[in-house]
């Protein structure tokens, strides 16, 4: 019997496979084997992380294939890599690399600032950020296999993500509550596939899987997500720029498994050392905010 | 009829679902005193690297194993499957390797079909499920959810094989790849029989709990 690939399921059933995770950005093959030790259900494999990037500004582009490689080399868990938003080649690159999951995302500098890149004609998964649910559909409408909520990357500062998180979650609820005959305009409204807009009134929740990303940085960060009704979460600089990589990313992963029990959170953020250090958004020049970036 | 679900990391939710369409209860595990007064557990679909080190962690592979004992029934999808395997072939050693339950004598290879744009879909001819099906259903095939998925390399003597995938056009011909297995008690699938709308493997499991 034949043997279809790159199907809707098939995508979007990998990111269901990663929920109740901790995706973790990592540069080099050595972060990759910390991050699976420590239990992560992915790696997210990158040149620079974002505290990085934003402290050395200039563009920042797909990470050089080498450097993707011998991450991929060095774990078995699933390894994803990020292309610039609208960056159709960059994510064809990717996909003939061999990753597993390519982030289209406003970390890096995007390439297109009024499309972004039509994910229906990949094989691979793509996950992409949103501000709200609006933003949320579209990218599903162009073929996202799953969403990540944005957050100010590389601030160790978890209010963004909580903003757009609520933002997303809040939305869903109340589309929930409306008359059929109010889906239209709402829609149109909020700038989403009306089929979409339906298919979420139904379900009560995005059709793919939904998970946190942007300045999460302790396993308080991490919990406080889940417990808004998140999937799962990206850890970025969070980890490998905080004193004691390893054990605060062993504690960000149980904590997310034990987001509801606050005896568990209490005793694995024991004993981790210095956070990354965290920014103010308001500190932040709009023009240098990163969550803005998409369409 | 109370079902546990090992809920460390994967899609727990899932399988819990379609508990509940059967009108079974589901409760999720996530340390050891979940598993008092279970009938049976599900090991669900997720990373196997990532379940095994909570499960290690939580002290949670020494009761399982004393459920099996007992003779309670435990069904392993996909990263379940690794879990509840005797051995790994091909395994990296050292940490890398997620760490076994042991409970069935089978061997598993991990990532058996290549990466994420390898995964597929395919249908599946399970006898077995006859024995649950209703007259609409009976004789129809399974379809089959493969996602980075592991692949059954040998089973020992008391392993039945329930399911093989058909060989591929590039494979060497043969009876094809064991994708899902029982023995007694415990059941396997490399697949995700949870992704889908059809009920028939879960009620194959609930058959096998006493």
């Amino acid at each position: 019997m034949e043997r279809e690939t790159g199907t809707e399921t098939v995508k979007r059933g990998l990111a269901q496979m990663l929920k109740g995770g901790v995706i973790m950005d990592v540069t080099n093959a050595e972060q990759a084997r910390i991050a699976e030790e420590a239990g992560a259900c992915a790696v997210m494999a990158l040149e620079r992380v974002p505290a990085d990037i934003r402290a050395q500004g200039g563009v920042a582009r797909m990470s050089p294939p080498e450097k993707i490689l011998e991450i991929m080399e060095a774990v078995t868990i699933p390894v994803m890599a990020k292309c610039r938003i609208g960056h159709f080649v960059e994510a064809q690159v990717l996909e003939a690399l061999g990753v597993d999951f390519i982030d289209e995302s406003e970390v890096l500098t995007p390439a297109d600032e009024e499309h972004h890149i039509d994910k229906h004609a990949f094989k691979v998964p793509f996950v992409c950020g949103c501000r709200n649910l609006g933003e949320a559909l579209r990218r599903i409408g162009e073929g996202a296999a799953m969403i990540r909520t944005k957050g100010e990357a590389g601030t160790g500062n978890v209010v963004e993500a909580v903003r757009h998180a609520r933002a997303v979650l809040g939305e869903i609820r109340r589309l929930t509550t409306m008359a059929p005959e109010e889906l239209m305009s709402y829609a149109k409204e909020i700038g989403a596939p009306y089929a979409l807009v339906c298919e979420v009134a139904k379900l009560g929740r995005l059709p793919v899987v939904n998970f946190a990303a942007g300045g999460i940085a302790t396993p308080a960060d991490a919990a406080l997500m889940m417990q808004l009704g998140v999937d799962g979460v990206f850890v970025g600089s969070g980890i490998f720029k905080s004193t004691d990589p390893a054990r605060r990313a062993k504690a960000i992963v149980e904590a997310v498994t034990h987001y509801n029990d606050p005896a568990i959170i209490a005793e694995v953020s024991k004993g981790l050392g210095e956070a990354m250090p965290g920014l103010e958004i308001a500190a932040i020049p709009a023009e240098e905010r990163l969550a803005v970036r998409g369409w | 009829m109370r079902i546990g679900i090992l809920a460390l990391q994967g899609a727990f939710i899932e399988h819990e679902k379609m508990l509940w369409q059967l009108g079974v209860e589901a409760v999720e595990v996530r340390r050891p005193e979940h598993l008092d007064r279970l009938d049976g557990l599900i090991i669900p679909g997720g990373e196997s690297t990532t379940i095994g080190k909570l499960a290690v962690e939580y002290g949670l592979l020494e009761p399982i194993q004393e459920m099996s004992r007992a003779g309670k029934a435990i069904w392993g999808t996909c990263a379940g499957l690794i879990l509840l395997a005797s051995g790994l072939s091909g395994g990296r050693g050292e940490h890398k390797d997620p760490p076994l339950l042991g409970l069935m004598d089978l061997t598993v290879a991990r990532n058996a079909f290549g990466r994420q744009v390898d995964s597929f879909e395919t249908d599946l001819v399970v006898p077995a499920l006859n024995a649950v099906s209703t007259p609409d259903e009976a004789g129809r095939p399974f379809h089959a959810i493969f996602i980075r998925a592991p692949r059954i390399e040998s089973v020992g003597p008391g392993v039945e094989v329930l399911a093989h995938l058909e060989p591929a056009l590039s494979e060497v011909e043969g009876d094809g790849t064991v994708v899902a297995a029982r023995q007694g008690h415990l059941l396997v699938t490399a697949f995700h029989p949870e992704l889908t709308a059809d009920t028939r493997f879960h009620r194959y499991f609930l058959s096998l709990v006493s």
